[in-house]
């Protein structure tokens, strides 16, 4: 906030210490991974695997959609427990061009049905899958359908001056109706599979090397878009504002703030990141299905965010990169401990970490950076 | 209920962004800045304000002083949109109706108001907080965009120096004395270019020079615009007033000078039967 006497988007970035270190590793990744990836022979001992390259893009997927919820937590206050429906909702709407990219290669060959509805005896494509074939339309819908959701539900919900504990809640049941709606065959979402057994991107087989580091980096870019708009929000005057709302509702209002549309605005910005995130997400882990609207998911995205250090947006990228490399290591390693360590590294942060693992080290360091 | 009473917190939804919260000039021309008339609140059969009516004059400074229960606070609830009144009318100037505003409307058309609790903005510098309460478009779009102009800024500086925060303006609102917080509500207030200030009990808590100092600013500010003071210090009130209104049970009991109404019986019984 001390930044402010200087101007321009470029000071902003640089402003913040955390900020260059957080561009600082994601360029080294962004150079680094596809390096290590394709220039480096398989046998060698730096050599990175297909399967590392796709799990690190996961991550920053993660990354971004754990700013997304540091945005509206840590700076507006709003402590949203379904934010992973955005993030499947994006991911759902990549997954339908995906599954219209297959055509007539699906196992009963139906040039335009997927799969699933031919097994389900449909005869047409219902109206909501047309315009999916086409990729800009796709990605219209990426931002779009999440966008309109969070819109619609913010409308309503801040309007009614829903605000704390109560407007978890029901953000975790918008998430489980999803859930269950997913669920439904009906739906015509591919039920309980979802979608998946893609096959190509744009036309290019997302099973080459070659892809794999496209999207990648696709992923690294998308991350550092979404941290710089989220940055530059956070020091506009519009992010003093919500900081204030933050801090005394009532307040921010009493001085002519219209606090509703604030928030309105920022969350539903929130979800459009989290839907490019979903996007980004689904073509590396090839499927999306039902689960990714467990309301646990969405959990675990307060988790990191708390881990990391909320209020930061670097210590949220921070948090869900080391919480899901623990849970890549532990889900191989111990999978049935994973979730009682989730829970214990809450409850530990809570109390020994109030301020995440930034605000710990901030405190070493003994000043502010 | 009637359906316009119903719809009002939603009107300003219908109106278009550009135009949101542009409510009608102040014309008080007729000398009189705030009328309230016969205004009933009740709370569950408690009569919280009993056909209140009160008129405050253009660049008055009017003190209101009553015992505990009396009805200040919720007669600077009706004024500025958070309680809706059972009966009665309020308006600011001849033209605008404060019961069909919200909240941040007629904090934009000219009421500021000063807690009685300072509620400054504890993570945001006192520049920041003063930022925050300056007047002008407020929507969401615009603030985005926003950039602090020469005059704006210097403006904020002005303000810094007549509260006396100049020395404080990088340091976060939290850190600052009890004292401190409530003179930069004070200047939190005047960056909205208010016509009218509610102060609820400015020197609770104060020390006798930041009092004085208080009875300083608030004296300077009068003139310029109307200030109602919310006081039980009676010294206080003393150092400051022309008039005073004494409300007791939600109604106004007496009106006049100090002494008048010091001297009053009424005033009197209702005080020392406390």
């Amino acid at each position: 906030m001390a930044a402010m006497a200087k101007s321009g988007p470029v000071a902003v970035l640089a402003g913040d210490l955390g900020g260059r270190l957080f561009y600082a590793v994601l360029l080294a990744a962004a150079v680094l991974v596809p390096l290590l990836n394709l220039a480096v022979p398989e046998g060698s001992l730096l050599h990175l695997s297909g399967f590392s390259v796709t799990l690190i893009g996961k991550y920053m997927t993660y990354a971004l959609l754990a700013i997304a919820v540091d945005l509206i937590w840590g700076y507006c206050g709003i402590l949203s427990l379904g934010h992973a429906a955005f993030f499947a909702l994006g991911g759902y709407a990549m997954g339908m061009y995906l599954m219209r990219q297959i055509g007539s290669r699906g196992v009963y060959g139906d040039p335009l049905l997927p799969d699933f509805m031919v097994f389900l005896n449909w005869k047409a494509l219902p109206w909501y899958w047309h315009g999916f074939e086409s990729f800009p339309f796709a990605m219209l819908m990426v931002v779009l359908a999440p966008g309109l959701l969070a819109f619609a539900f913010g409308w309503f919900a801040f309007r009614s001056r829903v605000t704390g504990v109560y407007l978890s809640i029901i953000t975790q049941a918008l998430t489980y109706a999803l859930l269950l709606a997913f669920f439904r065959n009906e739906m015509g979402f591919g039920g309980n599979n979802g979608l998946t057994d893609f096959k190509d991107l744009l036309g290019a087989d997302l099973h080459r090397p070659a892809v794999r580091i496209a999207l990648f980096l696709a992923s690294a870019v998308a991350l550092g878009l979404g941290y710089a708009a989220c940055r530059l929000i956070a020091a506009s005057r519009f992010g003093r504002v919500v900081q204030a709302i933050r801090d005394a509702e009532s307040r921010t209002r009493f001085i002519g703030y219209r606090v509703e549309s604030y928030k309105l605005w920022l969350f539903a910005f929130s979800a459009v990141l989290a839907g490019i995130a979903g996007a980004l997400y689904v073509p590396q882990v090839g499927i999306i299905n039902p689960s990714e609207f467990s309301p646990i998911n969405s959990i675990e995205v307060v988790i990191w965010v708390a881990v990391g250090g909320r209020n930061t947006l670097y210590g949220a990228a921070l948090g869900a990169v080391l919480v899901n490399f623990a849970k890549s290591w532990f889900t191989a390693a111990l999978p049935e401990v994973w979730l009682y360590a989730l829970g214990a590294l809450f409850v530990l942060v809570t109390i020994f970490l109030p301020q995440g693992i930034v605000g710990f080290v901030r405190q070493r360091l003994g000043g502010k950076s | 209920m009637k359906a316009a009473a119903l719809a009002a917190p939603y009107t300003h939804l219908l109106r278009r962004r550009g135009s949101a919260l542009k409510a009608e000039e102040l014309d008080a021309s007729h000398g009189t800045i705030l009328y309230l008339e016969d205004i009933t609140v009740s709370f569950d059969g408690f009569k919280a304000l009993n056909a209140l009516t009160l008129y405050v004059d253009v660049g008055e400074l009017r003190c209101i002083i009553g015992p505990n229960g009396a009805g200040k606070t919720t007669m600077m609830d009706v004024i500025t949109g958070k309680t809706r009144p059972d009966a009665g009318s309020a308006w600011f100037g001849l033209t605008i109706d404060l019961l069909t505003l919200s909240e941040p409307e007629i904090a934009q058309a000219g009421i500021g108001r000063k807690f009685q609790r300072p509620t400054v903005f504890p993570n945001h510098s006192v520049f920041e907080n003063l930022e925050l309460a300056m007047a002008g478009d407020k929507s969401p779009w615009r603030i985005l965009m926003a950039r602090l102009s020469p005059a704006q800024r210097e403006e904020i500086e002005r303000t810094l120096e007549l509260v006396g925060l100049k020395d404080c303006r990088d340091l976060p609102a939290g850190s600052l004395s009890h004292g401190q917080k409530q003179w930069l509500e004070i200047g939190m207030l005047l960056m909205q270019r208010p016509q009218l200030l509610l102060v609820d009990e400015p020197v609770a808590g104060m020390t006798p020079q930041e009092t004085e100092r208080t009875a300083e600013l608030l004296l300077s500010l009068a003139g310029e615009r109307s200030v109602v003071v919310v006081e039980h210090d009676m010294d206080f009130v003393r150092s400051i007033a022309r008039t005073v209104t004494v409300l007791h049970e939600g109604s106004v009991l007496a009106e006049g000078s100090i002494d008048q109404v010091q001297n009053d019986p009424r005033v009197v019984e209702v005080y020392l039967g406390e």
